[in-house]
């Protein structure tokens, strides 16, 4: 089955008199794991902010779930937001509230559930992300960068998403930790069945994550394929890239 | 894909089953868990009741987790349960097993005395704090007097700027508008007793002496002061403070110093600033209700206020400025970095500034009450 999760048809994005995005198309299927690559300031994280509908481009729109998020009304833009989660580069947690309130939240917002639910589905989320519920008590500002980090996804995780989105998933962790992130990502959507679209800079990160591999250069995207069929690709930055990525490619076999 | 639903039914033997249909989770949208657990509800409490999840096209967790919490972790006479449902019930099971409530102790008279210490604590860690603050501004200054060179004057100007020159316009308008009011309340009072000539002395005594300094202090605080705390607070959550400091730059010299400096050194203009548009006010306002001539108001202020007067007044400014400075820094200073601390030290930062200026001002009306009147 290949229904697509998120469409973006025809975008562009113009900052003041800087092109971001000329007439950029791409088409994300659901259960699909998708990396982003393109140098620095190639409007990746601007793509994602797309996405999940905190800016809108300048021209084109982007379909998500078959559907343009700025034009909804506001309830049932409500509900379809929840059907994706986010995890920030930073975290994004909120500095206030503990590591419990904070994967609680979204749950508490939808208002369905009873505390006893809740409860219950914040310690599933922690073991999920394996932290100990003990740590729920924290507060952001006392939890190290991985943890963090494991306590975003948590609190991403919390609404059972179908569309993840990453956001430099393992900058500023060290790479045994970034590796042990990236196995955590692969059981989380094995287990719940997710699409994923994360924007990377770490490689090792991309090779052993992502199915698809969507590249963003000259302001469009001059590729979207599998790693192996990027060799074929004649555009200088795929070749450039691929020739970073094959030593790891073979090596993964 | 349907909504979550259930079906009540007998079975040919008489007894009762419930089946459950649809997408027991968050995906669907139109799914509400409150209602459905409201529904469900007596159904929960019959114990005879037989469960049918065989017809369930995806549970997640958060259904899962509703219908556990219905059940009270009972897994018996439920059927048609997947291998992959029976497992996430377990996985619920083992949480629950795990999670713990805090027992809720009573009221503990030794909670007060503890609460006691810590306010103790608290207060003599701020006034350490504070104190530090002092000595090394005072350590950078004998720095700077060995080393003028150093001085950091692109950031005293800046902070001249800032708390001094883009607060003129709403401080004048303050002041105008206290005038007005003041004059004209007092103008009514004193035109019963026929005193009219004296609402210059009372005026020109109050704004010089009292409001111009107060109203400036309260103001500057509210502006500059709370700026400052937020400024500094950020500057040390996105550590650009220990950025600093790694590149032996002082951080009290660059940061600090030049805030207390600009502040002190611009805000007894500001009093004066403050006390002109008053004194405007009051004329205006003395001119409309009792009829008296600018030029007879101004010639007769400077007869009847003596020059000292004035003199206090900037001591004021003077003091004050450096009080709000220096209170808003050392709030700055201790900010943590999260959001909460951030709000509330900016707060207090304000708070304390404003309490702590109308104290010196008391004591200082005290100490000065023989002179100039």
């Amino acid at each position: 089955m290949s229904r697509a999760i998120c469409d973006i048809r025809k975008v562009w994005t113009v900052f003041g008199s800087n092109v971001v995005h000329e007439n950029l198309d791409l088409t994300i299927n659901a259960g699909e794991v998708v990396s982003l690559v393109g140098g620095s300031g190639s409007g990746k994280t601007t793509l994602l902010r797309h996405i999940v509908g905190l800016t809108r481009p300048s021209k084109g729109e982007v379909l998500l779930f078959g559907k343009n998020l700025h034009e909804m009304p506001r309830i049932p833009q409500q509900r379809l937001m929840n059907r994706l989660g986010m995890l920030f580069q930073q975290g994004a947690l909120f500095s206030a509230l503990s590591v419990f309130d904070n994967i609680a939240f979204p749950l508490r917002e939808l208002r369905q559930f009873d505390e006893a639910t809740i409860r219950q589905l914040v310690l599933h989320k922690l073991s999920l992300v394996e932290m100990e519920p003990d740590t729920g008590s924290r507060l952001p500002s006392q939890l190290s960068g991985g943890m963090i980090k494991r306590v975003a996804l948590a609190r991403a995780l919390a609404l059972e998403p179908e569309l993840l989105l990453l956001d430099e998933p393992t900058a500023g962790l060290d790479p045994e930790r970034s590796e042990k992130f990236v196995e955590l990502i692969k059981d989380i959507k094995q287990a719940l069945g997710l699409t994923v679209i994360f924007v990377t800079h770490d490689l090792d990160t991309l090779v052993s994550l992502s199915d698809r591999v969507a590249v963003l250069a000259d302001k469009r995207i001059v590729a979207n394929c599998t790693l192996q069929e990027l060799e074929h690709i004649d555009h200088p930055f795929v070749q450039n890239f691929f020739q970073g990525i094959r030593v790891r490619l073979e090596r993964t076999g | 894909m349907a909504i979550a639903s259930f079906q009540l039914a007998q079975d040919s033997e008489g007894k009762k089953r419930i089946s459950l249909h649809g997408q027991w989770s968050l995906r669907e949208m139109d799914n509400d868990f409150a209602q459905l657990r409201q529904a469900l509800k007596p159904h929960f409490a019959n114990q005879d009741l037989h469960w049918d999840l065989s017809e369930v096209e995806q549970l997640d967790t958060a259904g899962a987790a509703v219908l556990w919490n219905g059940w009270q972790g009972k897994l018996d006479n439920k059927t048609g349960l997947s291998e992959e449902q029976n497992h996430l019930f377990q996985t619920l099971g083992e949480i629950n097993a795990q999670a713990t409530e805090k027992p809720k102790s009573g009221f503990d008279p030794l909670t007060l005395i503890a609460a006691w210490g810590k306010l103790t604590i608290f207060l003599s860690s701020h006034i350490t704090d504070f104190v530090r603050l002092t000595g090394l501004l005072v350590i950078e200054l004998a720095y700077l007097i060995r080393r003028p060179q150093d001085f950091p004057w692109r950031e005293f100007s800046a902070n001249i700027y800032k708390s001094g020159v883009t607060a003129l316009p709403v401080t004048a308008l303050l002041g105008m508008m206290i005038g007005i009011a003041m004059s004209y309340l007092m103008a009514t009072q004193l035109r019963t007793f026929g005193a009219d000539i004296f609402i210059v002395n009372i005026l020109g005594l109050a704004v010089i002496r009292e409001l111009g300094p107060i109203l400036m202090a309260v103001l500057v605080a509210g502006r500059s002061g709370s700026a400052m705390t937020a400024q500094i607070g950020v500057m040390r959550v996105t550590e650009e403070i220990d950025a600093l400091a790694v590149m032996g730059i002082s951080r009290i010299l660059r940061v600090v110093l030049p805030k207390v400096l600009g502040l002190t050194f611009i805000a007894p203009m500001l009093v004066i600033w403050t006390s002109v548009w008053a004194l405007l006010g009051g004329a205006f306002s003395a001119n409309m209700e009792l009829g008296l001539g600018f030029r007879f108001f101004f010639d007769y202020l400077a007869t009847v206020v003596q020059p000292v007067n004035l003199t206090l007044s900037l001591i004021k400014g003077v003091m004050f400025g450096f009080v709000v400075a220096v209170v808003a820094c050392h709030f700055g200073l201790r900010i943590k970095p999260n959001t909460e601390s951030l709000s509330r030290s900016t707060t207090s930062s304000v708070v304390t500034a404003i309490t702590c200026v109308i104290l010196i001002d008391a004591v200082f009306a005290i100490l000065t009450s023989g002179i100039g009147v």
